[in-house]
């Protein structure tokens, strides 16, 4: 099993090759796009189950010893993770191909489109079996190089403009974790995360602060948390409905996954945790806030991501068992409904043609699909009890309420208020876009032709308020023509939300999945064991890769243990 | 371990122009100051491998090989640097495309400016309307004011019809 490890990442990018070595077959393409997600799929599930039974597995890339070479580890939340990400890929793939299916490639270079999904892809599971942080960045430059690419696709004068600002951010991070990496490298001498969780907890608690708050940054900028998430809702919105459902499930969530690694396992003793509380508070409020105010349910749907990262880092502040399962139960279910959502309002888009809330109407009966599609991950996000958004703020609560400071009562106030809010928005968006007939959007200059009943004219007074508030947010791109709605389309979709509801079904042995992985995350000297002593089932890298005497850092009382 | 001055020195160099760079408007800028910057950081890992001027691995003796590490970095930030700065060339072209005008700027957010004109207008309405009314508005975010208002927006509409029922 172990040795199958680096497949996710090569058979993404060998597939990338093959598929770019192929310009203008699309077909082809499609298939080997396809048959590399799935495999990857495949892989990853049963990583997933593997290691629940055997324990984390260590790949020593070259059979070199772990202090000296690359580590690839697979725990308990690497393999959540990568079997996550696999899934929304392939959903998402699905819904691309039926919308290119429909559209053909006059709007969009295809040939490039497949080969650069698949690195974004390879990038996402590199990074999340990095056992080093060296490896990390890699895996993080590759998502991002592939993101690049994506944002811009087409090349169109919107997405030019907010891919530059998408592209400079990120560069400003990339640079930022680079340089954090060199100063870790200074201070320790490795970069290898098992021998850093040994070597940071020798260092004085100053330094320990400066690099953790480093590599914060660095990740905060990625994970869109709240003074460093500006630049999301601008980008976002404007790529094509797929590119923006796969960014937004899976690249915050990477930084968060970063964050959550470097928290438990580099700085387990890290006295950031008040600091991330409060920040965790800022970004639930001023993420919901802007979302309550969009007009545009693309932007709205940034915002709200934006808004639920604060969950995220609100179950990492806890710094308890509860508060990382919490977390990884939590991360797996936002990363599944946030996409699925944004498929969705792609199928508004098409259907009404707009994502404008002024624009929109009637479409429950024009398109009932797509609003019980709508509906149900709606509810889920905003934390209704059936579904799996509902268990896993759950979670969070009741471990906040463990610890019970004053701090962790705030959090758990201010969450409870943050998921009505999100229900607020989302379900205006609803009832605007869906519930309210078309023909009042053409009633509202003229005088209406039937004089309406008293209730309608209540519903109609509501629209017109609801609308009012946010008569000065931005609004959506001009009504674009609408197109019928491949089945491919609807199917992935409804496919990302029989998978949204698979996590609410199995959520008891989901749960019970994340409190494991949490468990192991908590105990950081698990990790390290298995990392730097496990002679590696391939033969080589059993530590006999040290040379006696040789130090990288000419300080001999560290030693290469 | 004894860290050369000068190298030092052109790092901290580097970083201040690179992030001035950065903040520039002109595309073109932004990319030399990312290379700017990007040299930095390779400095700086640089200076993390604390010896100097020995092949990295080379020989018998350990003590005269540099640490190899922090060189493997650097050359694969350089690598990672040089395909990023291919593709911001790319960006600066087809922008300067786009645009077709002599200049490779950042464009002005559509959104924001129309944020901004809009910001204005709201201030006048607010103070064209009555006094009375200022209230709702201030806790317009709310659900339930929401309903009030619209209620009231449903009385001067449709006059005494709707009368009764939105009390």
């Amino acid at each position: 099993m172990t040795s199958l490890i680096p497949l996710v990442v090569l058979i993404p990018l060998l597939s990338a090759a093959l598929a770019l070595a192929l310009p203008g077959r699309r077909r082809a393409q499609q298939l080997i796009t396809v048959f590399a997600l799935t495999s990857v799929v495949a892989l990853s599930g049963s990583f997933m189950w593997f290691v629940d039974q055997h324990g984390t597995q260590v790949m020593q890339v070259g059979g070199w010893a772990a202090p000296f070479g690359i580590s690839l580890v697979v725990d308990r939340l690497s393999a959540l993770m990568l079997t996550v990400s696999a899934v929304v890929l392939l959903g998402v793939l699905l819904f691309s191909l039926g919308q290119g299916l429909a559209d053909g490639d006059e709007e969009t270079p295809v040939s490039i489109y497949y080969p650069t999904y698949l690195v974004l892809g390879a990038g996402v599971c590199n990074a999340f079996i990095a056992g080093d942080l060296f490896n990390l960045y890699v895996g993080f430059e590759i998502l991002l190089v592939a993101s690049y690419v994506l944002i811009t696709l087409g090349g169109t004068g919107a997405r030019i403009r907010a891919g530059v600002t998408y592209v400079v951010v990120s560069l400003v991070s990339s640079v930022l974790f680079l340089a954090a990496i060199g100063l870790v490298y200074a201070a320790t001498g490795t970069v290898s995360i098992a021998q850093l969780t040994l070597r940071i907890a020798e260092l004085p608690g100053n330094m320990q602060l400066l690099l953790n708050l480093a590599l914060l940054i660095a990740f905060g900028i990625k994970a869109a948390i709240f003074p460093l998430a500006f630049w999301l809702p601008d980008s976002y919105p404007t790529a094509p409905a797929p590119v923006t459902a796969v960014f937004a499930g899976l690249l915050t969530k990477v930084g968060v996954y970063a964050i959550i690694r470097s928290q438990t396992q580099i700085f387990p003793d890290s006295n950031v945790d008040p600091l991330l509380m409060v920040i965790a508070v800022l970004t639930l409020v001023v993420g919901i806030l802007g979302a309550v105010s969009q007009l545009d349910i693309k932007r709205m749907l940034s915002f709200t991501l934006i808004s639920h990262i604060g969950y995220l880092i609100f179950g990492i502040s806890l710094a308890s068992v509860a508060g990382f399962a919490a977390t990884i139960y939590y991360i797996a279910h936002h990363i599944v409904v946030q996409t699925t959502l944004f498929l969705a309002v792609g199928l508004v888009e098409r259907h009404g043609g707009t994502t404008s809330l002024i624009s929109l109407g009637g479409m429950l009966r024009a398109a009932p699909v797509v609003a019980v599609l709508f509906f149900i991950p709606m509810l889920n996000l905003g934390g209704i009890p059936p579904f799996s958004g509902f268990i896993g703020k759950l979670g969070l609560f009741t471990s906040a309420v463990e610890l019970g400071s004053a701090g962790a009562y705030w959090l758990v106030g201010v969450g409870a208020l943050v998921s009505l809010l999100t229900l607020y928005a989302l379900a205006r968006a609803w009832s605007l876009a869906f519930w309210r007939p078309r023909e009042s959007l053409l009633e509202a200059e003229g005088t209406p032709a039937i004089a309406p009943s008293r209730e309608a004219a209540i519903l109609h007074g509501r629209e017109t308020a609801m609308l009012q508030q946010l008569h000065d947010a931005p609004d959506a791109e001009p009504v674009q023509e609408q197109k019928e709605t491949p089945k491919l389309m609807v199917a992935a979709t409804t496919g990302m939300v029989a998978v949204s509801l698979l996590l609410t079904i199995f959520a008891g042995p989901l749960y019970a999945y994340s409190v494991r992985a949490g468990e192991y995350l908590a105990d950081s000297g698990r990790f390290v064991e298995r990392v730097l002593d496990e002679p590696s089932p391939l033969g080589g890298g059993s530590g006999v890769t040290q040379i006696p005497g040789f130090d990288p850092q000419g300080e001999s009382e560290e030693g290469t243990s | 371990m004894t860290m050369p001055l000068i190298l030092v020195l052109v790092m901290v160099v580097l970083f201040a122009a690179g992030v001035y760079l950065l903040l520039d408007r002109s595309l073109t800028r932004v990319l030399l100051g990312f290379l700017l910057v990007g040299n930095a950081t390779n400095l700086l890992i640089f200076l993390t491998s604390g010896t100097f001027g020995a092949a990295p691995i080379y020989g018998v003796d350990p003590a005269d090989m540099s640490d190899p590490l922090p060189q493997a970095f650097i050359l694969t930030s350089i690598v990672i640097t040089f395909g990023i700065s291919a593709f911001i060339l790319g960006l600066i072209y087809r922008n300067w495309h786009l645009a077709r005008q002599d200049e490779d700027e950042v464009r002005d957010d559509a959104h924001d400016q129309e944020l901004a004109e809009a910001e204005s207008l709201t201030t006048e309405e607010v103070t064209d309307e009555e006094l009375s009314q200022t209230k709702e508005f201030a806790s317009s975010s709310d659900p339930e004011p929401a309903s009030q208002q619209s209620d009231e927006s449903t009385r001067d509409e449709h006059g005494a019809s709707s009368n009764g029922a939105a009390s």
